[in-house]
């Protein structure tokens, strides 16, 4: 006889349901459906009381009703009066009703509550398992509040049957799942870690689940859990295939509870316990010896229960990741796994390789698998296998395999599912650039990632090429050939368009002597695409055309004539009209002089992490970000292929020559009014500037060009010497600065940008350039996390005299940094007299809850504020003499902590900022320098003299200045650069 | 966790939806929808876990499914389930439905849709499994049988339909 008995079914419901099956149309059975939700709308609302057989029936019915996908609001009272009923096939549909749909009205949970209240005191095994069958499946934090307190004490009380400690096991999960606060930790949690000996196995199932989710939280209380799962599996594992009886699937013992403690081992890391360890190590050897024996039935459910101990079994021996021998084991059985012929292994193992790729133990074990996986890219039918299998390549992607990684990875894209084109890109981008030995391999590699998969290249992809192109200028001439020639094609992305415009405007000229690619050539490729493209790129292709009249004059005439066309000067689009205006007005008023400084090639970006990763991460989710992290394998690679931040304006426009603009800026105009109907282009650079609100003023050629005009000291600045916001806390509301904090200032005195700071969370950049007294100075902080920081609030802090010595005027930043982002604060500082100690930057922000607060010295002294001088030889030793007051004098003898190479001095001494002075010292292996130290209220006139002394890896240091304090200050500062 | 549980005949008809987590009713028919087209298009014997169900969850959910004749068993889990073992829990529910049933096919999933939820709510409950013993399942259905004998319902009328 069935264990359901099929005969005893309502007849209504058949007939209803024999109804709906024979109807010929969808309109029909949704006529047929409508008649029968009034007919049991009017029952239910009828004067005559339903027996508890028909409201079953109708019950029922809605349930059918509602899996056809018909909504259903009604009925939900009928069902509470059922599962209050004392039957126990009206309570049972009663619940199923509830829990299938699930209602919010809190009069009906009210009532539910009660029903649920009463089943649980009612110490009827079957009663009480229906309620907590419903409250699992129905979750809410109402009946979490109800009934959460009493659910541990039904778990862990001495009479309860097994089938409702088993319920209990998992409505506690379910409750602490949806709001663990509602789950009080008590004495309770050692019997529940004690369930773990249980003779039921169901029992132990359900109490492994319930006891990995809740060490989670509180590792410490469960801690003795470690033991007790051990000596469980492990009896499992040495079981004979027949001991555990009705446990035993398919000839394995217990498959289910034996992956469940495998994953419950996963939360804590390997046993401390000598023998619990060694008895550990055993079962999970067991295990992988028993994976070679021949099976014990040829049916797949038996090497699937098998197997799936053995991937658990796996995944535990990568989380410890500290037992070699294991680590190789595993791999080789994975790899197997590589080459069976069930799918579902072959996506499973190429899943867990990927987690073992990231272990120093077996990186190079898992590598010998590369052919096999190229061949699963190549070959797979299924295509959630062929993205696993891009996944294990990417992760085991280093120097020696990176080439043929990227060129399998760029041959499947041109295949591969749209869905994951973008991901693709990414990672080829991202590994292009991290294993890149040579560059012309990497900017061939990006334009490739252009031509084959255009548009998924996202704009963080391309900046990043021009970044690297920009800093490396062994590989400028590569790139502007290549990128010529892919120009090209008659067919070419726009993505294409926009790296080859910046490239060839910044570069163009290094291959501007071969005649076929002289500058005439160059300027009819670009324009050939640029009536094509959107009004991004052609505001980028106009910048790149006022670049060209710097780089090759001879195109000035032809390009002023594209420029002066009424299709750019009355451009409909704001942005390219004003492009058009202000560069031909360029063009035409300034002396080549200028010219050449304003469109002059763009400084190397700062250093800083790839933003593409940042953006992986962001698309993975925060589970994948670890397994992409991969500082781990090769932690300097980055510094070797010399990562680079974007530019300030990829940040805030994509428009290269905002950034041309913006750099020159410095310091800024900020009465210089913006025109109100600027574009982004000219707001973005004027609005930095503290009083950039003007509105209808002059148009924009003149705005433009008082940009250019050297900043008058006083008027404009006398604005930047108001006090900073209110906001600003006082010194003694921050903390003092981070330890490593005067070493990362010393880092920066003779340079101006670079990566301030960096930890787990947060990597603070900086760029800045200063002028006379003045200065701009462009923090970046990056958000490294994929959670967004909250409260975000960045503060300069003058301690001391400070206040009355320098301006520091800050941009307020928004409060929230999303995951993976940056944001940019600007300041503007004004030497107001010679200071010695810097300003302090105080950052505080909550991550994740947890305030986070640091201080650190922001890198501005007073050697920023040097104006070079040069002087003939005579000139310097009757000013040197000048200053013989012993006072005036400051010296160093100090042994060198560098290399003693005379070029790099040479730079350090010129990013220090004074004028190195040749044909002074008689001495030609001496460096003699000198400057002005600008500040408002005075001038300081500065001389230096390093004389290195190579034999005995020694420096002396003079330094000569008005001003003894100074003397001394810069001294402190120089010595230990060198 | 397991946050939904999709049964569907080949051409998409739903013969069993259990979910886990509260969607409203047109997103749970839209899920529904959304999985059919995702596994129908796939063959028979590649691999039964597929990621990309944009409805639910997201990246760190599976759809693990099997084919049976003219049913296909789906589960929709997070990364907290091993793959394999859910492919042995659908082994077990269809097992225990063939026991239960005798024979089962897809006119008792219809028929009698209630029990089929009673065998379900034995192997799973709340998202988290409960029971993986077939012996165990079977026995707890006869007990509720039982006790559906020993309640006398006011009719008792055999279906012809089979």
């Amino acid at each position: 006889m069935p264990a359901v008995s099929k005969g005893d079914g309502m007849r209504g419901l058949a007939v209803f349901i024999s109804d709906i099956r024979n109807c010929k149309s969808k309109e029909a059975e949704i006529k047929r459906i409508n008649k029968e939700l009034a007919n049991i709308r009017s029952k239910f609302k009828g004067d005559k009381a339903l027996d508890g057989y028909s409201k079953k029936k109708y019950v029922c019915k809605l349930l059918f009703i509602f899996l056809l996908g018909h909504d259903i609001d009604f009925g939900h009272m009928e069902a509470v009066n059922l599962l209050s009923s004392n039957k126990y096939t009206e309570k049972q549909i009663g619940y199923l009703f509830i829990s299938v749909l699930v209602n919010s009205n809190s009069e009906l949970i009210r009532l539910i509550n009660n029903a649920i209240k009463n089943d649980l005191a009612s110490r009827n095994p079957t009663f009480m398992c229906l309620a907590l069958h419903c409250i699992a499946n129905v979750g809410s934090r109402e009946m979490g509040e109800a009934f959460a307190a009493d659910i541990p004490r039904i778990l862990v009380a001495g009479d309860s049957m097994d089938s409702v400690k088993q319920s209990a096991a998992l409505c506690l999960l379910r409750l602490y799942k949806a709001s663990p606060d509602l789950v009080p930790m008590g004495e309770w949690t050692a019997r529940v870690v004690h369930l773990l000996n249980d003779q039921h196995m169901g029992v132990v199932t359900a109490a492994v689940s319930l006891i990995t989710c809740l060490c989670k939280k509180n590792p410490d209380d469960f801690k003795t859990c470690i033991s007790l799962a051990v000596s469980r599996l492990s009896r499992i594992v040495s079981s004979a295939s027949t001991d555990l009886q009705d446990y035993t699937y398919y000839f394995v013992p217990a498959p289910w509870l034996s992956v469940k403690l495998l994953r419950l081992l996963q939360c804590y890391p390997p046993p401390e316990d000598a023998a619990v360890k060694g008895r550990l190590v055993e079962s999970l050897e067991t295990v992988l010896n028993k994976a070679q024996e021949p099976p014990k039935s040829k049916k797949v459910q038996h090497s699937n229960a098998k197997n799936a101990i053995l991937f658990e079994t796996i995944s535990l021996i990568i989380h410890y990741d500290s037992e070699p021998n294991l680590l190789v084991r595993a791999c080789n059985q994975l790899g197997q796994f590589l080459q069976h012929r069930e799918t579902n292994l072959r996506y499973l193992a190429l899943e867990s390789m990927c987690t073992l790729a990231s272990s120093e133990f077996s990186h190079e074990a898992v590598k010998t698998h590369i052919d096999t996986v190229i061949n699963a890219l190549k070959t797979e039918r299924d295509v959630s296998v062929r993205q696993r299998a891009a996944d294990l390549l990417y992760a085991m992607c280093d120097r020696s395999n990176a080439k043929q990684i990227v060129s399998e990875m760029l041959r499947y894209l041109e295949t591969a599912d749209y869905a994951i084109r973008e991901e693709i890109v990414l990672k080829v981008a991202i590994l292009a650039e991290k294993y890149a030995v040579d560059y012309s391999w990497y900017v061939d590699t990006i334009l490739n990632l252009i031509r084959i998969a255009g548009d998924y290249v996202s704009e963080e992809v391309w900046y990043r090429v021009l970044q690297i192109v920009t800093n490396r200028d062994d590989v400028q001439g590569y790139a502007a050939k290549t990128v010529f020639e892919a120009l090209q094609a008659p067919a070419c992305h726009e993505n294409m368009v926009k790296v080859g415009g910046y490239i060839l405007g910044e570069f163009g000229n290094l291959i501007a002597g071969d005649p076929r690619s002289s500058p005439p050539v160059q300027f009819s490729l670009l324009h050939s695409k640029f009536h094509l493209c959107s009004v991004a790129t052609r505001a980028l292709l106009l910048s790149t055309y006022i670049k060209f009249i710097n780089l090759f004059p001879e195109t000035k005439a032809t390009i002023q004539g594209v420029l002066r066309a009424g299709s750019q000067l009355r451009n409909a689009d704001v942005e390219l009209q004003q492009r058009a205006v202000e560069y031909l007005t360029l063009s035409s008023v300034a002396s080549t002089d200028v010219l050449a400084t304003v469109l002059e090639e763009m400084p190397p970006f700062p250093e800083r992490e790839s933003s593409i990763l940042a953006k992986l991460k962001r698309k993975k989710g925060p589970g994948a970000a670890s397994a992409l992290d991969d500082g781990r394998r090769d932690a300097s690679s980055s510094d070797i292929n010399g990562a680079v931040e974007p530019t300030p304006s990829t940040v805030s426009t994509p428009s290269p020559s905002a950034d041309l603009l913006g750099l020159r800026a410095a310091p800024p105009p900020a009465a210089a009014p913006a025109p109100a109907s600027a574009g982004n282009l000219l707001v973005d650079v004027f609005s930095d500037g503290p009083a950039a609100q003007p509105s209808l003023g002059p148009t924009p050629e003149e705005a433009f060009l008082s940009e250019l005009e050297p900043p008058a000291p006083e008027s404009p600045m006398a604005l930047l010497a108001d006090p900073a916001p209110a906001a600003d806390p006082g010194p003694e509301d921050i903390g003092p600065p981070v330890p490593e904090a005067d070493e990362l200032l010393n880092k920066f005195v003779c340079k101006n940008n670079g990566v301030l700071f960096e930890n787990q969370l947060l990597q603070i950049g900086v760029k800045s350039e200063f002028r006379q007294n003045l200065g701009r100075m462009y923090l970046f902080y990056g958000n490294k996390t994929s959670v967004q920081f909250q409260n975000f609030l960045p503060t300069v802090v003058h301690p001391g005299d400070l206040q009355t010595q320098l301006a520091v005027q800050t941009k307020r930043v928004a409060a929230q940094v999303d995951g993976g982002a940056q944001v940019q604060q600007v300041l503007n500082i004004e030497c107001l007299r010679d200071f010695l100690t810097p300003p302090l930057l105080s950052v505080r922000f909550r991550y994740g809850g947890a305030p986070q607060s640091l201080t650190l010295k922001l890198p501005v002294t007073i050697n920023k504020f040097f104006q070079p001088t040069e002087m003939a030889a005579q000139d310097f030793f009757q000013r040197w003499k000048q200053l013989s007051l012993p006072l005036q004098e400051a010296q160093k003898i100090f042994k060198a902590n560098h290399p003693m190479d005379a070029e790099v001095t040479k730079a350090k001494l010129l990013g220090f900022g004074s004028a190195l002075l040749d044909n002074v010292d008689p001495n030609p292996e001496n460096f003699v320098g000198a400057g002005i130290i600008q500040t408002k209220a005075l001038q300081v006139g500065c001389l230096l003299r390093l004389e290195p002394n190579a034999q005995a890896q020694m420096y002396r240091l003079t330094l000569r200045t008005s001003k003894e304090s100074v003397s001394r200050h810069l001294c402190e500062l120089l010595a230990q650069q060198f | 966790m397991i946050q939904a549980i999709l049964v569907f005949n080949n051409h998409g008809k739903p013969r069993l939806v259990r979910f886990y987590q509260r969607f409203p009713e047109e997103i749970q028919q839209q899920i529904v929808r959304e999985t059919f087209h995702l596994v129908l298009k796939r063959d028979d014997n590649i691999c039964n876990f597929l990621e990309g169900g944009s409805l639910i969850g997201g990246s760190d959910y599976k759809l693990i499914y099997r084919h049976y004749a003219t049913l296909y068993f789906v589960f929709c889990v997070d990364s907290s389930e091993s793959e394999l073992g859910i492919l042995d829990l659908i082994q077990v529910f269809v097992e225990t439905l063939d026991k239960c049933f005798e024979n089962v096919c897809e006119l008792d999933l219809i028929f009698h849709m209630d029990k089929v939820h009673y065998i379900l709510q034995e192997v799973v409950m709340g998202g988290m499994v409960l029971e993986t013993n077939m012996n165990e399942i079977v026995a707890q259905m006869e007990a509720q049988n039982r006790l559906e004998k020993s309640e006398n319902f006011p009719m008792t009328l055999h279906l012809s339909t089979r």
